[in-house]
């Protein structure tokens, strides 16, 4: 099963800011955790990924600064703002809304993860 | 596990890849330096199961996907790099480049604020606008152009014998504009004040062409400076227009009337810094906007063509002979100097490898056109050339560039006829307009400097 684009974009920008609310982190990286929460079923790009990052950054809700790692490569790591935890709070109230009322329709148990997912699929 | 020896290879396939991502547009250094990472990331991992590296690069720009779906979701988010923009202190992500670019600022500000200066120097010792117009005239370019030389030298980092040889010059200039006794309103300080300018400018082309004054290359350069520069200084001048309309209109409104701040200062202070801000302009916009002059070229050339076609066609239709005005003389040279123009700025632009094609055609036809009405302008006034024209220094200036031009364009025609027919190349045509650029400076020396003596500085 792969999730549908549309939805892999509406989840992008709470799924980013969530993964930076647990700690500053790059974009490889971030790539991977996604990989990992989703168990390989969210098919990310870096044409996806890097984008939003900058819109973030353009947006407030994450500050970027370059730090080097091993010999000469840079790499650049994003922090969550203030502001970034404050609009991971509003989407994360309207995303459990939505999962609210998809629980009340389907009324069965599965994992939440997969629960709203298997909506347009 | 990696040798140094694949270790090496692998670099230089990041190396090609980098250059691959920066020719998009819309990805900057600073993307690519992320994105390196990226790939770097996954290249490692792919390495750590056992992937040769090789094989590790490979699969993980697979992974990656298209260069293409990713500079469109880039532009997605970052549209406004599609527009280059210019920015004063280019941000090129390289701090080498920064620090020159900064420097640059620094010394066009220095040059521009000595122009906008020296203009009102003159002013010290008494000479004001209003009464000494002529010395103005004369010597308006003096005190803006050496700047912008200077700038243009500072620049290309000139020896000393090339710094000498603009200062020689530009004294010569100062001598040929003061040194006569002319009368304010006599012919020859027209003569003087139209062709030091050209002269003048030559000289500024040297100092562009400082760090290899023989090159062919260089000098077309040049040309495309000169046009560039026409440009911006146009926009800049209309842009200082609306300034001075609004400062006097607003001004005027509270009862303050700021006529003579606007004409003594603001004007010629604002069009000599000009000068220098524009030159500026065109070095530091080089790489940034697509140059304009061969754009306007590509539009006008058929307009003027069909223009100068049906004058002809007319002249012939009618077989009307051209009644040449005593001064009209200077039209047709102006005529001359437009085709010239759109000739060279099409050749700055082209492609010297691409193979003739219509528009090489459309050209040949426009230049041919205009020697044909310049021939028969000839004709006309070749009977009266010893007892009316000839005989003053405005003629006989307006004369020999008729004749300087029109052997520039007869020439250029017959290159361009043999390229068209792949008989020459090219660069053929390219030389021959870059090498003709001495005979414009000798001209207009001669004029500046023999003729005010030659006809008795009338």
């Amino acid at each position: 099963m792969k999730v549908a684009k549309d939805l892999v974009a509406a989840s992008a920008t709470p799924m980013v800011l969530g993964i930076l609310a647990e700690g500053e982190s790059y974009g490889y990286a971030i790539l991977r955790r996604i990989n990992e929460l989703s168990g390989g079923e969210l098919d990310w790009t870096e044409g996806l990924l890097y984008p939003l990052l900058h819109r973030l950054e353009r947006l407030g809700y994450a500050e970027s600064s370059w730090q080097s790692v091993t010999g000469e490569r840079k790499r650049k790591y994003y922090r969550i703002t203030d502001k970034g935890v404050a609009e991971l709070a509003e989407q994360r109230r309207q995303w459990d809304t939505v999962m609210h009322a998809l629980k009340e329709i389907w009324h069965d148990r599965l994992p939440l993860t997969v629960n709203p997912l298997e909506g347009p699929a | 596990m990696t040798t140094p020896d694949g270790q090496e290879e692998l670099e230089a396939q990041f190396a090609q890849w980098r250059q691959y991502v920066l020719r998009r547009r819309v990805l900057q250094p600073s993307d690519a330096d992320e994105l390196e990472d990226h790939l770097r990331g996954s290249v490692d991992e792919l390495v750590a199961v056992g992937l040769s590296p090789d094989e590790a690069f490979l699969v993980a720009v697979k992974r990656m996907g298209g260069l293409d779906e990713l500079s469109r979701e880039f532009a997605r988010e970052h549209s406004e790099r599609l527009w280059k923009q210019l920015v004063l202190t280019a941000d090129t992500g390289s701090p080498v480049a920064d620090r020159r670019s900064r420097r640059d600022l620094w010394a066009m500000v220095a040059c521009a604020a000595g122009a906008a200066a020296s203009v009102k120097v003159p002013a010290l010792f008494g000479l004001s606008f209003e009464h000494d117009g002529s010395f103005y005239a004369r010597n308006l370019t003096l005190l803006a152009l050496p700047w912008l030389a200077a700038f243009l030298a500072w620049r290309r980092r000139a020896r000393r014998p090339v710094i000498a040889i603009l200062v020689a010059l530009f004294a010569l200039g100062a001598v040929a504009a003061n040194a006569y006794p002319l009368a304010d309103k006599s012919q020859s300080v027209v003569v003087t004040s139209i062709h030091l300018p050209i002269a003048l400018w030559l000289v500024v082309g040297l100092a562009y062409v400082a760090d290899d004054w023989r090159s062919f290359r260089r000098r077309m350069d040049f040309i495309r400076f000169t046009g560039e520069w026409f440009i911006y200084f146009v926009l800049m001048a209309l842009g200082g227009g609306v300034l001075a309309a609004l400062l006097f209109n607003t001004f005027r409104a509270i009862g303050i009337l700021p006529d003579e701040f606007t004409s003594n200062w603001l004007l010629p202070c604002g069009a000599t810094a000009a000068v220098v801000v524009a030159g500026w302009l065109v070095e530091a916009k080089q790489s940034v906007v697509e140059n304009i002059a061969p754009v306007l070229t590509r539009l006008f050339t058929p307009l003027f063509t069909a223009a100068l076609l049906a004058f002809l066609v007319a002249v012939v239709w009618t077989s009307h002979g051209i009644d040449v005005e005593r001064e009209a003389l200077i039209l047709f040279d102006l005529l001359l100097v437009v085709v010239l123009g759109l000739l060279l700025y099409s050749l700055s632009a082209r492609d010297p490898l691409a193979p003739p094609g219509p528009f090489d055609k459309l050209q040949l036809a426009l230049v041919v056109s205009a020697l044909a009405i310049d021939v028969l302008v000839l004709v006309d006034i070749t009977g009266r050339i010893t007892d009316e024209y000839g005989s003053t220094p405005n003629r006989a200036a307006a004369l020999g560039e008729n004749v300087i031009l029109l052997v520039n364009l007869a020439w250029s025609a017959w290159l361009l006829l043999t390229f068209i027919r792949r008989r020459t190349s090219f660069a053929a045509l390219e030389r021959w307009q870059t090498g003709y650029l001495p005979v414009y400076a000798a001209w207009a020396w001669i004029v500046v400097l023999a003729f005010p003596p030659l006809f008795g500085y009338v």
